[in-house]
């Protein structure tokens, strides 16, 4: 029987150890469209996605495609039956080529006799050939790390098409994409479409989801809400779907005064030529002083570098007036600074300690009694202070912080640079990957800590966020400052932009 | 989704399954040989495990740090032989040192640890500041040790060992042995170490995420030093244990050690993907070893099977523990 729907997924349940991630969700995409999934974190997406692509076994549902009911065991089988996933975080195999990496697991063979050796001149071809149907034309010999994240990712969706998919699934592909590779991604998604491939897209992005969507599914705690023409819902009903109340604007006030400049930096350049060169700005008490600009500016580099994980090759820095020389974490957070990283897994939490650990690390030394024992009750407190302060969702202290949702996490990482104290917090994108609720908070701690007195480094690729929560704003691009915006009726995505693009 | 009290049970016994069958082992064996569960045997039994503690207690610093150390099997040879050649009787026929005076037992210990704290500290300065991988830099620090062990004692074996030093394996303190003692001791302080300083918090961090560690400003070359050197100097009081007990030592002394504490710690659950394991662990861990090597013993299994039985262990003792923490899909 034939069908409207290219894939249906229907009564979909899914339990995990105390929590139900699924609760009887529906999902059905049309040949040819895109599918925008919607949720806030946590809302069961990805978790559907992995049931859809056989990573995780369904408790209950049924998986259609074509109309023809069907099970799908693992990825391979998934695969099998047409269903490619380009994966939130991709997981390539760095140290090979772009072809070994699309043909792994299925590489061309030659037969001599009873030795099958691997057909590297049709891998090679054959590689090519699908890189170009993408629209890519990269040396398909190339080692993967050579290549940009975007340039990754479109080696990811030749594969899936490559296997002739029918179906694919985009986990938030964008989430680390510059712009110019975010087009590039959407004018392959266009050539699928033509072609009737059904694709399912996750991302927080809204703007994107305007631009490329079809139809809308939303989901929330682990529900299905519905599903609508994308033409027919604005961003605001979206949010309000997807938050189950209307939001209004979600960024604080900026009733604050900015105080005397607490910290002056003077042309510190990069070791590396290719980094952030010759930077010099300033940072006043009580100020959010955002950086803008495109993926790959180099403010995160610059940001490491004033930190001490990157090292300088000149300039000076600045700070109550006094010169300090940071060549480490440990310099920089004795000359007062503080940096909560944008790659929360990677160099931001520990995973296998508990809440407490992960705020302590960094404030050990202030909390020894006889100048080595910890002082566990003192150390308690602090940690116990910080869940109420910024009502951390935990049910204690001794938690895993790996248990906790992505907004949580990055709550307890704000608790261990609280618990330091200092006068400078740098925030590398400090709401990526956390949920609307969750980021509202996360902007409120920020807003109460600029009152305080603390100076704040906010690094966002978020454009609204950036302008929503600065009080001033540099703007850099390819590892120089372009511009600085000053006053908020300047303060609009025209300008930072343009200074962004400043190559 | 609330667990029923079947799965609960269930749970229990694969989470604690090694444990659980060692018991077994043991009150089996004990039934079927009235020799094995006597007082004098378990302390036999204590007293094996004591060296044997001290090395896996050391190790496991490596371990949590998701490293490994293999030259504590050649660092507690050098050390036993150091102090036995410190030690040795003046009227001793072979005498290594030659009318030189024993030295304090005291001061014997101290040079014993300060060579192999040095020869740690060294090993962790290549991991930390020269990013050399433990198990490289171990087995290259395992190499030279041993070099210089068969160098210094020209590979002849020593004996004749002054009472004072062969007394801390026969002496007594409210009836237990001195060995015990001291593994009581240095498990007591490790415990203190890994729980109650800075240093030990900063372990278990760098074990988690060493890049996390280091924006946290944890400082993390200097403690990979100080766990390496530490691990090297437990080794050496290990050695020194070891040769008192034995009254005698020889370069070979301590070969394959550092293999059954890394088995021991993790067996315990120590993880080898770092971050994971207490003294409790490595305590566990050392007396299912030696329970299970002292149970196949008075079974009357061959020698040369129990390693075999041994093997096997580790495969399903780590087998269980590993899948507490792979997630469940």
């Amino acid at each position: 029987m034939a069908s409207e729907y290219k894939l249906e997924l229907r009564g979909v349940s899914k339990s995990f150890p105390g929590v139900k991630a699924l609760d009887n969700v529906q999902l059905a995409v049309r040949p040819g469209t895109v599918h925008a999934l919607m949720g806030e974190n946590g809302a069961g997406k990805s978790t559907l996605m992995k049931c859809l692509f056989g990573i995780y076994k369904m408790d209950a549902g049924e998986i259609y495609i074509d109309g023809e009911k069907t099970t799908i065991e693992n990825p391979d089988d998934a695969m099998k039956k047409g269903i490619a996933m380009v994966h939130q975080e991709l997981q390539p195999v760095l140290a090979r080529s772009v072809g070994e990496n699309m043909f792994l697991g299925r590489f061309p063979v030659k037969k001599f006799g009873p030795i099958q050796m691997i057909d590297h001149k049709t891998m090679y071809e054959e590689t090519g050939k699908w890189l170009k149907e993408v629209g890519m034309d990269f040396d398909p010999k190339a080692q993967l790390d050579t290549l940009s994240i975007g340039q990754m990712q479109s080696v990811e969706i030749a594969k899936a098409v490559s296997h002739d998919a029918k179906v694919i699934i985009f986990d938030e592909p964008t989430s680390s994409l510059s712009d110019k590779e975010v087009e590039a991604l959407f004018k392959i998604m266009e050539g699928l479409r033509a072609k009737g491939v059904a694709m399912i897209y996750i991302s927080h992005k809204m703007d994107e989801i305007k631009r490329i969507a079809d139809d809308i599914t939303v989901m929330r705690d682990g529900t299905y809400i519905g599903t609508w023409p994308a033409k027919d819902m604005s961003i605001d009903d979206i949010i309000a779907k997807m938050v189950g109340r209307e939001l209004t604007n979600i960024y604080p006030e900026k009733d604050r005064t900015p105080g005397e400049v607490i910290m002056e930096v003077k042309g510190i350049s990069s070791i590396h030529e290719k980094s952030f060169q010759d930077i010099s700005f300033n940072l006043r008490k009580g100020e959010i002083l955002g950086f803008g600009g495109l993926v790959g500016a180099q403010r995160t580099e610059l940001m490491e570098g004033l930190f001490g994980i990157r090292n300088l090759s000149a300039g000076t820095i600045t700070i109550h007036g006094k010169n300090v020389t940071i060549k480490s974490p440990r310099d920089a957070m004795n000359a007062g600074i503080g940096m909560i990283t944008e790659d929360r897994r990677g160099n931001g939490i520990f995973g296998c300690l508990s809440i407490k650990d992960n705020v302590g690390v960094s404030v050990y030394n202030k909390f020894l009694t006889a100048g080595f024992v910890l002082d566990h009750k003192k150390i308690n407190k602090v940690v116990e202070d910080s869940i109420d302060k910024l009502s951390i969702k935990t049910p204690n202290m001794q938690q895993h912080i790996a248990n906790l949702s992505g907004g949580n996490q990055q709550k307890v990482i704000v608790s261990r640079w609280l618990a330091n104290d200092p006068d400078i917090l740098i925030m590398d994108e400090p709401t990526r990957g956390i949920d609307v609720g969750a980021k509202h908070e996360i902007y409120e701690i920020m807003t109460d800590l600029a009152k305080q007195g603390k100076a704040i480094i906010m690094i966002s690729s978020e454009m609204a966020e950036l302008l929503g929560m600065s009080d001033r704003l540099y703007v850099m691009c390819n590892g120089k400052l372009r511009g600085e915006i000053t006053e908020e009726s300047d303060m609009t995505q025209e300008k930072v932009m343009s200074y962004a693009t400043q190559f | 989704m609330v667990k029923t009290k079947q799965q609960k049970a269930i749970d229990f016994l694969i989470n604690n399954g090694v444990i659980i069958v060692m018991f077994i082992l043991v009150i089996y064996t004990g039934i079927t040989n009235d020799r094995f569960l006597t007082a004098n045997n378990l302390f036999n039994i204590l007293m094996n495990m004591s060296s044997r503690l001290v090395i896996a207690l050391g190790i496991a610093g490596c371990v949590i740090t998701a490293g490994c150390d293999l030259s504590a099997g050649r660092m507690i040879g050098f050390a036993a032989c150091i102090a036995g050649t410190l030690l040795q009787k003046i009227d001793y026929s072979g005498k290594f040192f030659e009318g030189m005076q024993p030295l304090n037992i005291f001061v014997a210990l101290l040079v014993v640890l300060a060579i192999t704290g040095a020869f740690g500290a060294i090993t962790g300065f290549f991991i930390a500041f020269l990013h050399v991988p433990p198990f490289i830099a171990t087995l290259a620090m395992m190499e030279i040790v041993y070099g210089l062990a068969l160098i210094y004692t020209g590979a002849t074996p020593l004996g004749g060992y002054t009472t004072e030093y062969t007394n801390i394996a026969t002496g007594k303190f409210l009836g237990i042995s001195y060995l015990i003692w001291i593994a009581i001791i240095v498990a007591a302080i490790t415990w203190f170490i890994f729980n109650m300083t800075r240093h030990g918090k900063y372990m278990y961090a760098i074990g988690g995420n060493p890049q996390a560690a280091e924006v946290a400003g944890v400082p993390v070359r200097l403690t990979m030093v100080l766990i390496y050197m530490k691990a090297a100097m437990m080794y050496g009081l290990a050695g020194f244990m070891l040769g008192a007990k034995a009254g005698g030592a020889s370069v070979n002394l301590g070969l394959g050690y550092e293999m059954e504490a890394i088995a021991a710690c993790t067996i315990g659950g120590v993880s080898v993907t770092g971050g994971r394991g207490k003294v409790s662990s490595a305590i566990i861990g050392v007396a299912v070893f030696e329970l299970l090597k002292a149970a196949l013993q008075y079974l009357g299994v061959d020698a040369n099977a129990q390693y075999i039985f041994i093997g096997l262990v580790i495969f399903v003792a780590i087998s269980l523990d590993i899948r507490k923490y792979v997630a469940k899909k």
